[in-house]
Formats: structure tokens, C-alpha cells, sequence
């Protein structure tokens, strides 16, 4: 079984889940021995894993013919790809794009993030999947977020396989309802075209079946799960210099993360348990307004604010918690408690989170109550027995979510579309 | 006759390094050192040693009639004890020469003035300590961090000792007055008050080196002959600035050297003198009194305290850092002492306010940067504190456990002396009576 993947964002240069899901997802299908998995990512940095899936990079597909011989493409691009594979691509360039503004060998420019002109940029990303999908050799399309959602469309025009999208976040969720019309066009589009749709939870599936009008039988839901941490990660020791309780928040400081409601409940808990100290590590757009807000509740000697956490340092920040909290409006899936709990840190999730429907040893609250968040606080930090518990059956249960499983509930569905 | 009242303010603060999360409870040391000698250095070498030489020409070719007062922060002495101990050696030669009058300020160059009163009493008891030591006088004049000045200030001014003070002179409190006169304050009629002349300070400090101006480029006769077309009756021009605006603000090449080597000249033409503030104090009575009901500073625009606390982060940090003013009094640790001073310079709630975004000098990259670096260390500081002794205990226990234990140890120590005479009188006797047997 050949695929062809569409995606955003690759380990190790990650800015957020997708990544993160999107490296889970594909370790996982490759174990199946059968699968044969090409993953095009904007911009690959050429220290990818590529030992389970083959990479390409959309800015080292050419649109345009230019003429070059094997050494000059072999010394631009033997880094990220076999020279080989560029005039491969180029032998299927389908239209005249030289009004675009490409580079010297017919490429176009990505920035591999999330820029202002991030619309343009999925639209470059379709045209150049047009060329790809004309060379590669794939039994199905599947396009992850809605980003790749045009180029997975494309791609299915031109070749006529089944197409796969995987919701891994919908705007109406990041947005609270006021969605942006050109994304909520995209994703619907990208659904309607669809020929299944795959969501990270059931709460996004319903989402999807509610706010996008698709069709119930088209939409299944394959939990992400989480890969098993090195050893190296896991004696990393605990580097905190205080003996306070350490209570933690990771990832983007930004409304749907519900930042506000761990500031105002680690209020209530250090009016009672004063020798406490809270993390809010990651950065994002409501940085500040938590640091203000921090200030005007008089705990800000106790609520440290570390800025965004790379790779190694996210473990760092775990290991040294005692508590790892993601009060989430709305959140898709959550793959942040799943580390968390890897290490051995008990968890707090909001119940409108994707991941509280297969988490059974973390405590649940609803986001907007504040008090039943500083009581789940305070209580995992004083009663020593409750803690203890959380941390062993908390990482008996995540160590037996695998991608492996993920993998397998996708290949069923793959096989359900290719032999129809 | 008209005088000329010349004041410069020299402060450096000890810049933090970055402080992490992780820090907290494992690094104990807080500055960054390769910052702070760099501008210590680059800021002795553009203005504090070519401008102390200036001075010293000044003096010089005036005939002694040329006079100037300086505040050094010892927070800035420390600084260059350490690195440009230079700078130091040329001050105490502008000492010698007997024309310059050293004032009094907090030694931190801190707010403390408007948090705990304790605190600012310890903090000045300290900088005339450290003036005295380095240049033999001990401080008449009071001047305050950035000339802050309120009522409430004014009483704890004068119950020091102080008999006069330098401050701004902010037109909302002066309103059609003039600061070319001596004031006092309304709540403590004794205390004598020089307000600073915005207009030919700023001149100096501002406008100087700026094109656009339209009295650019200002030369000593101009700005002499200015001075001296003030009306008769105003005796005193209070000339108050940073002392980097020579060489460092404007650098030499604006020619801000030369202009105040020529001013000895031109105001002898015109009949003008130069004091030092005690000597106005001494020689002119106050005309008036003014009342300052909201601390006022000589800083912005607005000319108040809205810089160092007038955003929610600032007073929370400010908050936090009074919280534990007690209990660190009560220390013996001599580092714990020496970081509270460091941790108390106005500069680290300068850097947090929101008011001069993109303007102004601060090592951090944004106000939010400033007060979380800022809290970290505070909150590494406050654990060190706190370890000392039990928190349990409230600080009026512990002070008086603590002066308990201190008069026994005194009571102890008398006592041994008191053994030791009667033991050797016991000796003595002893001798005298075997001689006799």
C-alpha cells in the first residue's frame, strides 16, 4: 500500500501538535510491513528522520522549467534530495507558471511556518502538488489539517485516488465559533472532496458532522497517541532549585489553551497553600495579558513565565512539575498531557478536550469552573497518596496508547477505499 | 547678583543577568557583570573622566570662582571602585579643590522614598557613610533618586537632619512662579528647596546638539546673555542634569566641552556667580512656600513617579520588594545585604514601564522581559531570606528574640570581664600576702 502524504510540519522543527501527530502517525503505519509512505512537508531542513517514510519538499519541486545539469542540482540540493528525484518532477510539469516568482531551479519559496501570507503559500503548496501527484507512484491521497486540504483536492483530480483528509483542528474550534470564512472555505471544502474524514477525537467529529454538514458515515475517529520517550529523556534529572510544589501549564499562550482560568485558579490555590509555584511555559499572543493579569492577583513572585520550551527542555519543564495542567477550551486532541503523564506527572484536562475521551487516570474538569481546578490542584499536591497514584496508573495507561494502533485504524480504512 | 547653582546626577545601576525558572534555588548570582563593565567603561571614558577634567579647567581658569555639586549613587561608587577606579581618584581631585559639594541621596539610587521609610533612612544613613569615607565630607544637602520629591518626603528629609534640598521644578506645582527663587516647603517651613530651571537646563540636556532647534548651534555668550536678561529680582538658576549629557548624550564632537569651558568666562562678564546649593542656602531666604501633594520627579513629560510605578507590573514588583523589607533588615548576611541594595535601583522598574515603548536605553527586549527576569530573581532572593530564619516567626518576634540574644551576649561578655578583674585582683592579693608571710 503506497501513500501519499500531505503535510505541514515535521519533526524537529515543530511549532505545535501537528507535528508532533503527524511524525506519531506515520512511525506507526510504517511498522506495518506493506506500507509505503511519502510525506511532502513546505520545507524540509534535511536532518528529518527519513528511516521509516521518504520526504519531499515542496521548495525543491520545480513549476517551471530550468534548464540545469545533474552536478549543478546535485550541489543545491544533495542535502534534502536525490538529485535524480528533481528531474523526475520536472519531466511532469503540467502547466506554464513562469509569471511565478520562483528560484533559480524553477522552485518556489516556503517559509515552513505559519506566515502572513500563509493563504498564498497553501496555494503555491497546491500548485506544486500538482506536479508531484503527476510523478508519484500511490494507491491513496491523505492530507493532514486543512492547510494541504487544496493539494490533497488536486492531487485527486489528477489521479483519480481516493483522498483521506485528517482534521486535526478545525477553525471553529481555535476560533470559539467566529470562524474566518477563507479557512472554514478551505476546510469545507477539503471535506466535501473528501472521500473519508479521519478527526483526532469525537469531539471534533461531531464538530465536523454539526458545524461542517458532512455526512456521519464518512467521518471516523482514530485517537492520536503518543511515542514512547527515549531513556535518555526519561533520567533527565530534576533541575527545579526549590522545594516548592510545582504546578504546570505548557503550550500556546493563546485563548483556545484557556490561559486565563490556570492564572486565576493558582490564585485560589496559593491563598491556601502559599509554599506553591506556578509554570506557565510557551509563548503566544496572550503572553503578556497573563503576566499583567499574574501582577493585578499579587502572585507574581510565585508565577514564572519561562518562554516557548525546545525539544529537550519541554522534558526538562515536566520532570521538574508536580502537576500538569491544560485547562482547554477547546482543544482537538491535547497530545501535551499524554507527554506529561509519560513522565511521570499526573494531569488535569479540561473535559472539552479531545484526549479526556480515552485518558481514564487524569482528573477532568470543565474549563470555565475555577474552583473545581484549584481543588484539583491542591489536591494532587497535598495528599501525597493521590499523586502517587495518578503517576503509576496514569503511565501504565499512556505507555499502552501507540501510534501502532492509530497506524492500524487508518490502514483499515485505507484498504475499505481502495477496494471499493 | 545672579548665581549659577550647577548640579550633576551620576548613577549605574548593576544590570541582571538572565535569570531563568530554573535558576531559582540554584544560581545565587544575579548581575551581569560583562554588561555592566562594559558601559561603566565606555561611559568613564566618553564623559565622567574628559568631564572631571573639564571641571577642573573650569576652576582653574576661572580663579576658583567656578562651582559645582555632584550626587554619585553608591551604587555607581561600587562600580567604579570596581572596574574605573580611575574615576574615582579624578573625583576626590575635583574634592580637593575645595569648589565642589558632594549631596546625599539613597544609596541605591532606589524608590525607597516611596515605600518604606525605614528603609530610606537606612539607605541615605549609608551613602553619607560612603561619601564620607571616599571624600572626607560628610553631605549637608539632600537631593532624591530623580529628584522625586513629595510633602511626605519633606518631613522624612528634614527629620534626618537636612536643611535643604534640590528638586524639579514641575509646572503644575509652580504654575506661574518662577524657579529662580528659593522655596520651602509647606510642611516644613525650615526646609529650603532649589527648584531646577527646566527651560535652561534642557537646553544643555535637550536641545543641545539638536539641528532642528531653532537657536541652534547654542554658544556660552548666548547662553549667558539669556540667563542674565532674567529679570532682576530672580537671584538663583538651578542647573540640574545627568552628568553623561557631557559626552555621553552629546558626545564631544558637539562640542558640549568646549561650550562649558567657555561659561567661567562670559559669566564674569555679566556679573555672574556660581554656588553650590549650601552656599544659596546660606546666603538667600525662601520667598515662598510649595506644596507637593503627589510625589513629582524631574522624568517625562508628566514629571511624576508614573515611570518607575505607574503600570500594574511595576507595583506588584514594588509590592513584592517592600513585603520583605523588615526581614531583611533583621539579616546578618552580608550578601543577602549587599543584593538588596543592587535589587532596590529605580533602573529595574524603569525597564518595565510601558510608557517609552521603542524609546529609552533598557537591556531587555520588551517591559514584559524586564519583570519577569526582574521577579525570578526576586523570588530567589526572597527564598534566600526566608531560609535564614523560620518563617513561622513574625518579624517583631524575631527582632525582639534577636535583641535578647544580643544584650545576653553583652551581659555575658561584661560579666567575663568582670571575672577576669576579680580573678586577677585575687592574684594580686595572693602575691601580696605571701610576700608579707
Amino acid at each position: 500500500m503506497k501513500a501519499l502524504m500531505f503535510g505541514w510540519e515535521f519533526p524537529p522543527h515543530i511549532l505545535g501538535g501537528l507535528g508532533t501527530a503527524s511524525y506519531g502517525l506515520t512511525r506507526g503505519m510504517a511498522l506495518q510491513p506493506d506500507m509505503d509512505i511519502t510525506f511532502c512537508i513546505p520545507k524540509p531542513w534535511g536532518d528529518e528522520d527519513q528511516s521509516f517514510l521518504k520526504i519531499v519538499g515542496m521548495n525543491n519541486v520545480p513549476i517551471v522549467w530550468r534548464d540545469v545539469n545533474m552536478d549543478y542540482v546535485r550541489n543545491r540540493l544533495s542535502k534534502v534530495m536525490d538529485p535524480q528525484k528533481y528531474f523526475d518532477f520536472r519531466n511532469h510539469i503540467y502547466a506554464d507558471f513562469s509569471y511565478r516568482h520562483v528560484n533559480d531551479l524553477g522552485c518556489l519559496e516556503f517559509s515552513g511556518r505559519y506566515p502572513d501570507n500563509l493563504l498564498e503559500e497553501i496555494n503555491n503548496y497546491s500548485i506544486v502538488a500538482g506536479v508531484v501527484a503527476r510523478t508519484e507512484q500511490y494507491d491513496i491521497i491523505h492530507a493532514h489539517d486543512w492547510l494541504t486540504y487544496p493539494a490533497g483536492i488536486h492531487a485527486k483530480n489528477v489521479s483519480g485516488k481516493p483522498l483521506v483528509v485528517h482534521v486535526h483542528a478545525t477553525d471553529y474550534d481555535r476560533s470559539r465559533g467566529s470562524v474566518n470564512p477563507s479557512v472554514y472555505a478551505i476546510e469545507k471544502n477539503g471535506m466535501d472532496n473528501a472521500d473519508h474524514i479521519i478527526t483526532v477525537s469525537n469531539l471534533t467529529r461531531l464538530t465536523v458532522i454539526e458545524k461542517y454538514h458532512q455526512d456521519p458515515a464518512k467521518v471516523t475517529t482514530v485517537h492520536n497517541a503518543v511515542e514512547p520517550l527515549d531513556p535518555e529523556i526519561l533520567s533527565i534529572p530534576d533541575k527545579k532549585g526549590v522545594k516548592d510544589k510545582i504546578v504546570t501549564f505548557l503550550g500556546r499562550i493563546t485563548m483556545q489553551k484557556g490561559p486565563e482560568y490556570f492564572v486565576e485558579a493558582a490564585a485560589k490555590v496559593l491563598a491556601k497553600s502559599p509554599h506553591t509555584r506556578f509554570v506557565m511555559a510557551g509563548s503566544g499572543d496572550m503572553m503578556n495579558q497573563m503576566i499583567q493579569l499574574a501582577a493585578k492577583r499579587d502572585i507574581s513572585d510565585r508565577f514564572h513565565f519561562t518562554g516557548f520550551m525546545k525539544g529537550k527542555q519541554v522534558y526538562e519543564v515536566f520532570k521538574a512539575s508536580d502537576v500538569y495542567v491544560m485547562p482547554s477550551v477547546s482543544e482537538p486532541f491535547g497530545i501535551s498531557p499524554l507527554e506529561a503523564m509519560q513522565c511521570g506527572v499526573p494531569s488535569i484536562i479540561s473535559k472539552q478536550s479531545g484526549c479526556a475521551e480515552i485518558l481514564n487516570y487524569a482528573v477532568k474538569v470543565d474549563y470555565w469552573d475555577i474552583e473545581a481546578l484549584a481543588d484539583a490542584m491542591y489536591s494532587i499536591i497535598t495528599y501525597p497518596a493521590l499523586h502517587k497514584f495518578l503517576q503509576e496508573e496514569g503511565k501504565k495507561e499512556v505507555d499502552n496508547i501507540k501510534w501502532e494502533y492509530a497506524g492500524q485504524k487508518i490502514r483499515r480504512i485505507y484498504d475499505t477505499l481502495v477496494n471499493k | 547678583m545672579k548665581t549659577i547653582c550647577f548640579y550633576f546626577q551620576i548613577h549605574q545601576p548593576f544590570r541582571l543577568k538572565r535569570y531563568r525558572f530554573f535558576d531559582i534555588g540554584n544560581d545565587h548570582y544575579y548581575y551581569d557583570d560583562f554588561q555592566n563593565e562594559e558601559i561603566i567603561h565606555r561611559i568613564a571614558e566618553r564623559c565622567y573622566l574628559p568631564a572631571n577634567k573639564t571641571m577642573l579647567e573650569m576652576i582653574k581658569s576661572s580663579g576658583g570662582k567656578f562651582k559645582v555639586s555632584f550626587s554619585i549613587s553608591g551604587m555607581a561608587l561600587e562600580q567604579m571602585e570596581i572596574y574605573t577606579p580611575e574615576v574615582i581618584d579624578s573625583f576626590k581631585e575635583l574634592a580637593a579643590t575645595g569648589n565642589v559639594e558632594f549631596l546625599s541621596e539613597t544609596y541605591a539610587h532606589s524608590l525607597a522614598s516611596l515605600g518604606d521609610p525605614a528603609e530610606f533612612k537606612h539607605q541615605v544613613e549609608k551613602q553619607e557613610d560612603k561619601i564620607q569615607t571616599l571624600f572626607g565630607v560628610r553631605p549637608k544637602v539632600f537631593r532624591n533618586t530623580e529628584l522625586i520629591y513629595s510633602d511626605d518626603i519633606s518631613e522624612l528629609v528634614y527629620g534626618m537632619g537636612y536643611r535643604g534640598m534640590l528638586t524639579e521644578g514641575a509646572k503644575h506645582i509652580l504654575g506661574w512662579k518662577s524657579p529662580n527663587y528659593v522655596y520651602s516647603s509647606m510642611v516644613e517651613s525650615n526646609l529650603k528647596l532649589l527648584l531646577k530651571n527646566d527651560r535652561f537646563s534642557e537646553d544643555l540636556s535637550d536641545r543641545f546638539a539638536n539641528y532642528n532647534w531653532s537657536e541652534y548651534p547654542l554658544t556660552a555668550d548666548k547662553y549667558i546673555r539669556w540667563i542674565a536678561d532674567t529679570p532682576e529680582s530672580e537671584q538663583v538658576i538651578n542647573l540640574f542634569m545627568n552628568y553623561e549629557v557631557l559626552g555621553s548624550l552629546h558626545p564631544a564632537e558637539t562640542g558640549i566641552f568646549e561650550f562649558f569651558k567657555a561659561l567661567p568666562r562670559f559669566a564674569a562678564e555679566k556679573g555672574i556667580s556660581f554656588s553650590t546649593p549650601s552656599e544659596v542656602f546660606a546666603l538667600m531666604k525662601p520667598v515662598d512656600s510649595i506644596s507637593v501633594a503627589y510625589p513629582i520627579s524631574w522624568v517625562d513629560e508628566e514629571r511624576d513617579c508614573s515611570s518607575w510605578i505607574g503600570n500594574t507590573l511595576q507595583q506588584e514588583a514594588f509590592r513584592k520588594l517592600n513585603e520583605i523589607c523588615g526581614r531583611v533588615r533583621l539579616s546578618q548576611t552580608r550578601r543577602i545585604r549587599q543584593d538588596w541594595y543592587y535589587l532596590q535601583s529605580s533602573d529595574h522598574f524603569y525597564y518595565m514601564s510601558t510608557k517609552h515603548l521603542g524609546t529609552g536605553f533598557s537591556p531587555y527586549d520588551n517591559p514584559y522581559d524586564a519583570f519577569n527576569n526582574y521577579m525570578n530573581v526576586l523570588s530567589d532572593f526572597i527564598v534566600r531570606v526566608k531560609a535564614e530564619f523560620p518563617e513561622t516567626i513574625e518579624n517583631e518576634e524575631l527582632n525582639s528574640l534577636l535583641t535578647t540574644i544580643k544584650n545576653q551576649g553583652e551581659e555575658i561578655e561584661s560579666l567575663h570581664k568582670e571575672i577576669d578583674r576579680l580573678k586577677r585582683r585575687e592574684k594580686v592579693e595572693k602575691k601580696e600576702k605571701t610576700a608579707l608571710k
